[in-house]
């Protein structure tokens, strides 16, 4: 039911369905609403990682080491962290000088160098053959188990088959066929692939979801769970070592130097350089894409020891090759739908990589390797052809088909020897030689040309003698003493042991030497060589590019001069005339000019010209071309160190003067909120004198009221004589009180206040308030309780203060219960460094939306301050004020069966702003 | 017939001072201690006169002289606002509102008691 009629149109379907998705997104960007301007997109086209490798070979890995395929993932999450640092800054270099492709970014930084972008291409191109012939081997023989379902047979060995009847030939033709139509449908390595992105943004879903379904199925079908699968793993005499992964000699070093190796992948393979620099469009998704790639990475790595786990269980030993799982585990349980899906899953992940990587490499190989010798053969006479960008495209198009070919190639020869991940990491080894070149070219700039080709050159051979070689002679291609003698003999030349260097495993070994030598040979040389005008330039605008910006600086390193209608045609020739046009119209209205007619050929547009090139044909090719075009003067050295310190002072200065506007900008905003507030405490003033007259009147209205009735009516009774003077004279009370108290505030506000503070015993205070008020109490015939609690500490504070302030929680508690019935417990607690009294009552408490308006002058509870059955409404901002003074706190909350319960906290011991 | 009184006010110790001044030239006198009680009782007790505080809990003395004046009858009785805020611009809210005259305290005996009695048409 699985057959080759079935699986063929799925499979071809679901490319469709790909390449349909990828045209409607290049179609969406072309009218400028892109699908992939958002960090999640961004996430998931770095997924571009897994590969068939993730899908089938890190269960095969897991299957022999345990958990020895995660150092893979747990180098780049590590990595991720440094993202933020170290790949933004290459984002922003490879924006400023439309950098297309590592190799440009390695040549551009080091003096455009035409041989240096050659070298990194080559490395690039042999270092990943080996990775997409893993691709085509996983697709092949996967496809070859799935259309024999029922029945789970091992494939026979890829070289006894003739060509045309091997599966990965027409794999091959089918991935160049795609590759092509994604990547070179028309000139734009310039600007970015949309479609692209978002068809391996989509395909990274697919994996992920074939992976998890097929791992549940494994976990939670076949067995009852991961502790089943665990628990039976351990009684297993094959498996139970592999619990304890990290038993085995040389694992820790092995463990660092495959981290290592796979942190540098994640920067420096081709096609996550394509994704991740070439195709971002905002530097700031970088913020998600580094806890949200890691993510993926875990979700995608979770199922993978329980499916290894479950196919030895399921399997036995040795009758199914791990690396097929993933697969061979739903056929063996007749899921063959499930099984097109993990099929489907691993084409996801096996094309995503391949269609990438090529047209990545595509890009290097036109750019870096072709063109620059095509412009140097005068006899074709390229520089003058009218429009070259079909043949630009022509070039990409077969360096695709040979790319992928050479990988088929490669499969044919060396496929069968290794295992699935022992191929991939030879392409780790080999990209990580990129490291010391790109992080050193941005972090330091005496690194010089001769040193990145020396570092570059030394590296890539150490790695070709000890990783690639020996994969040629394990398949048989080199004779077998070789690897186990030595060439010649020489067994201190050993591939795998080289200068008698035993212990490790091939990849640290390989890892080792080529790092030493790398690294070694770039800082001698660099050290010890001059770098070149143009390789200083370029340090200066990439070490500092986040001080400098991106334009500007390179105008200044020109001198010459330049005919425009020559730098038209040459734009014409590489970009075609349409888009040149439209190119040279956008730089005209960026200057503010109304036509392309007014522009001048200047050092900024020989600048513009040469960059909008680069984005056509690499960095290195776009400086012969512009180099051919225009008269140029070489500056010194000299003019190029001046013009490079001239332009920092500038930026130092421009700097200085943002800081100032920035700082004036700052005062003016304080000034404006100084006066915001004056205005404010003005009208509170205002307000205040108003509220504070009211408050006077309203006693003296009686006070002569009463007054003038006495000495009006001398006839009076006596009795209510006495009863109108009571009131004349309570009311006068009342107008002592608040003025005193209003006087008492005015000097708590000012600062004028007098405090006397000494060490006290807040039980003595509260119990000269309590018998201060006990009147009080006695006539409203209400309960007083206390509560000390007995190590309560002393306190450092003004005695008539804090008794003032208690003797108005208290006279409040007593004013506001019922009388009779009424209740108040004051208590004395201590805390951690700090001492609470708390007066509670059980009156009707305070709502809480009143309980912060009741610290507030005049204000009472229950109603604003036209409401005042009792008091000044000044006592509790007093007592507030009070109790801050002494850096405590006081508030009001409400009792759980009702009532109120103020309570103010003061810090135990001696406050240090408490010592006036 | 006596002339009816309302007095309004929240400060007990000047509603006694005005009850008795009233009482001594013969009205009839009631009391509300807030606006609310006060509206209730404009439309019970029907008074000639109405002394009204401006300051008062539930309903400001402006409140209750607006709704006062807007009832069909509104306009028989005859107001007299009494504050304790003596602004310009309180008083001409005060008159705005429909009062007849606007009274600020502390306030002269003599004045306020014939300042009633000529509202009252005697």
């Amino acid at each position: 039911m699985l057959s080759d009629r079935v699986v063929i149109p799925a499979a071809l379907a679901y490319l469709g369905a790909l390449f349909a998705l990828a045209y409607y997104a290049d179609r969406r960007a072309d009218r400028g609403r892109s699908l992939i301007a958002n960090p999640y997109i961004y996430a998931l086209s770095l997924g571009v990682y897994a590969t068939a490798w993730t899908f089938y070979g890190s269960v095969g890995r897991a299957a022999a080491n345990g958990v020895g395929f995660l150092p893979i993932y747990l180098g780049p999450t590590l990595m991720m962290a440094l993202w933020w640092m170290v790949m933004r800054k290459i984002i922003r270099i490879s924006k400023a000088h439309r950098i297309t492709s590592l190799a440009d970014f390695v040549s551009s930084r080091y003096g455009k160098s035409a041989l240096l972008a050659g070298l990194v291409t080559v490395i690039a191109v042999v270092g990943v053959i080996p990775y997409i012939a893993l691709q085509l081997k996983a697709v092949s023989t996967s496809y070859t188990i799935l259309v024999r379902y029922p029945e789970i047979a091992m494939p026979a060995q890829a070289a006894a088959t003739p060509i045309a009847a091997d599966t990965a030939f027409w794999v091959a033709l089918v991935l160049a066929a795609f590759s092509i139509l994604f990547g070179t449908r028309h000139l734009d390595a310039s600007e970015r692939h949309e479609g692209l992105v978002a068809a391996i943004a989509l395909e990274s879903i697919v994996k992920l979801v074939a992976f998890l379904a097929v791992g549940a199925f494994v976990t939670y079908g076949i067995f009852d769970g991961m502790g089943d699968i665990f628990g039976r793993a351990a009684a297993s005499a094959r498996l139970a070592p592999l619990l304890a992964p990290l038993a085995v000699t040389g694992a820790y070093s092995s463990w660092a130097w495959l981290m290592l190796l796979s942190a540098l992948a994640i920067m420096f393979l081709p096609r996550q350089f394509q994704v991740a620099v070439v195709e971002n469009v905002d530097e700031d998704h970088l913020r998600k894409a580094v806890w949200l790639f890691p993510l993926y990475m875990l979700a995608i790595n979770v199922f993978v020891v329980p499916i290894a786990f479950g196919g030895v269980l399921h399997f036995g030993a040795d009758a199914v090759d791990p690396d097929t799982f993933v697969l061979t585990l739903p056929m063996a349980r007749q899921q063959p739908a499930l099984a097109l899906l993990v099929f489907i899953g691993g084409l996801s992940a096996a094309t995503g990589m391949v269609i990438v990587e090529t047209i990545a490499l595509s890009t290097m190989v036109c750019n870096d390797l072709v063109m620059p010798v095509l412009l140097r053969l005068r006899p074709l006479r390229l520089a003058e052809r009218a429009d070259l960008s079909r043949l630009l495209l022509a070039i990409r198009r077969g360096a695709i088909v040979a790319v992928i070919l050479l990988g088929y190639l490669y499969f044919r020869l060396a496929g069968d020897a290794y295992a699935l991940v022992a191929i991939g990491l030879i392409s780790f080894a080999a990209v990580a030689q990129f490291a010391p070149a790109v992080l050193g070219g941005i972090y330091w700039k005496g690194a010089t040309r001769r040193g990145a080709l020396a570092g570059l050159a030394a590296g890539f051979a150490v790695w070709l003698y000890t990783l690639l070689l020996p994969s040629f002679a394990k398949s048989g291609w080199l004779a077998g003493g070789f690897l186990r003698d030595g060439p010649w003999g020489v067994a201190l030349l050993r591939p795998h042991e080289f200068l008698g260097l035993t212990g490790l495993d091939e990849i640290t070994h390989a890892m080792l030497w080529s790092m030493i030598a790398n690294v070694g040979a770039y800082v001698a040389v660099s050290v010890l060589t001059r770098p070149g005008v143009a390789e200083q330039a370029q340090a200066a605008r990439f070490v500092d590019i986040f001080r400098h910006g991106s334009e500007g600086l390179a105008a200044h390193l020109w001198k010459g001069s330049a005919s425009l209608p020559e730098l038209n045609a040459l734009l014409a020739r590489f970009l075609g005339p349409a888009r040149a046009a439209a190119a040279v119209a956008e730089f005209a209205q960026r200057r503010g000019l109304s036509a392309p007619a007014q522009l001048a050929a200047d050092a900024d547009f020989v600048h513009f010209a040469e960059t909008a090139l680069a984005g056509a044909i690499g960095g290195a090719s776009a400086r012969i071309m512009v180099a051919a075009t225009v008269n140029e003067e070489s500056l010194s050295a000299d003019e190029v160190r001046a013009i490079l310190d001239e332009a920092s002072q500038l930026i130092a200065y421009s700097h200085q003067l943002e800081r100032k506007s920035s700082e004036l900008e700052a005062a003016t905003a304080e000034l404006r909120a100084a006066n915001a507030r004056l205005q404010e405490l003005d009208r509170m003033k205002d307000d205040f004198v108003s509220t504070v007259t009211h408050e006077l009147r309203t006693p003296l209205t009686s006070i002569r009221a009463f007054s003038e009735i006495l000495h009006d009516n001398p006839d009076l009774d006596a009795a209510e004589r006495a009863r109108f003077l009571a009131i004349v004279i309570k009311e006068s009370e009342r107008l002592t009180r608040l003025i005193n108290q209003v006087l008492d505030l005015a000097k708590l506000d000012s600062g004028r206040a007098e405090w006397t503070v000494a060490e006290l015993d807040l039980k003595e205070v509260i119990d000269e308030a309590i018998s201060a008020t006990s009147q009080l109490f006695r006539d409203r015939n209400v309960a007083l309780d206390t509560h000390f609690d007995g190590n309560a500490p002393r306190v450092h504070a003004d005695r008539d203060r804090l008794m003032q302030v208690i003797i108005n929680l208290l006279s409040n508690a007593v004013k506001f219960v019922a009388a009779d019935s009424g209740r108040v417990v004051v208590a004395l607690t201590a805390g951690a460094g700090e001492l609470r009294v708390s007066v509670a009552d059980n009156g009707p408490g305070i709502p809480v939306g009143d309980q912060a308006t009741i610290f507030e002058k005049f204000r009472q509870a229950g109603d604003t301050m036209t409401a005042k059955p009792h008091g000044t409404g000044l006592g509790l901002p007093i007592s507030r004020q009070i109790i801050e003074h002494f850096g405590g706190r006081l508030w009001v909350e409400n009792e759980a069966g009702g009532g109120a319960k103020f309570v103010f906290a003061l810090p135990a011991g001696r406050p240090a702003d408490a010592a006036a | 017939m006596a002339k009816k009184i309302l007095i309004a006010d929240d400060e007990a110790n000047i509603v006694a001072s005005l009850e008795f001044l009233m009482r001594q030239k013969g009205y009839e006198v009631r009391v509300a201690g807030d606006g609310a009680q006060a509206l209730a009782m404009v439309a019970e007790f029907a008074p000639d006169l109405l002394l009204l505080d401006v300051m008062m809990p539930q309903l400001s003395g402006y409140d209750v002289c607006q709704r006062i004046r807007a009832l069909p009858d509104g306009q028989r009785t005859r107001i007299i606002m009494l504050s304790a805020k003596g602004r310009e611009a309180e008083v001409s809210k005060g008159l705005a509102v429909g009062a007849d005259a606007y009274v600020t305290k502390p306030f002269s005996t003599q004045d306020l008691v014939a300042r009633v009695a000529q509202l009252l048409g005697e």
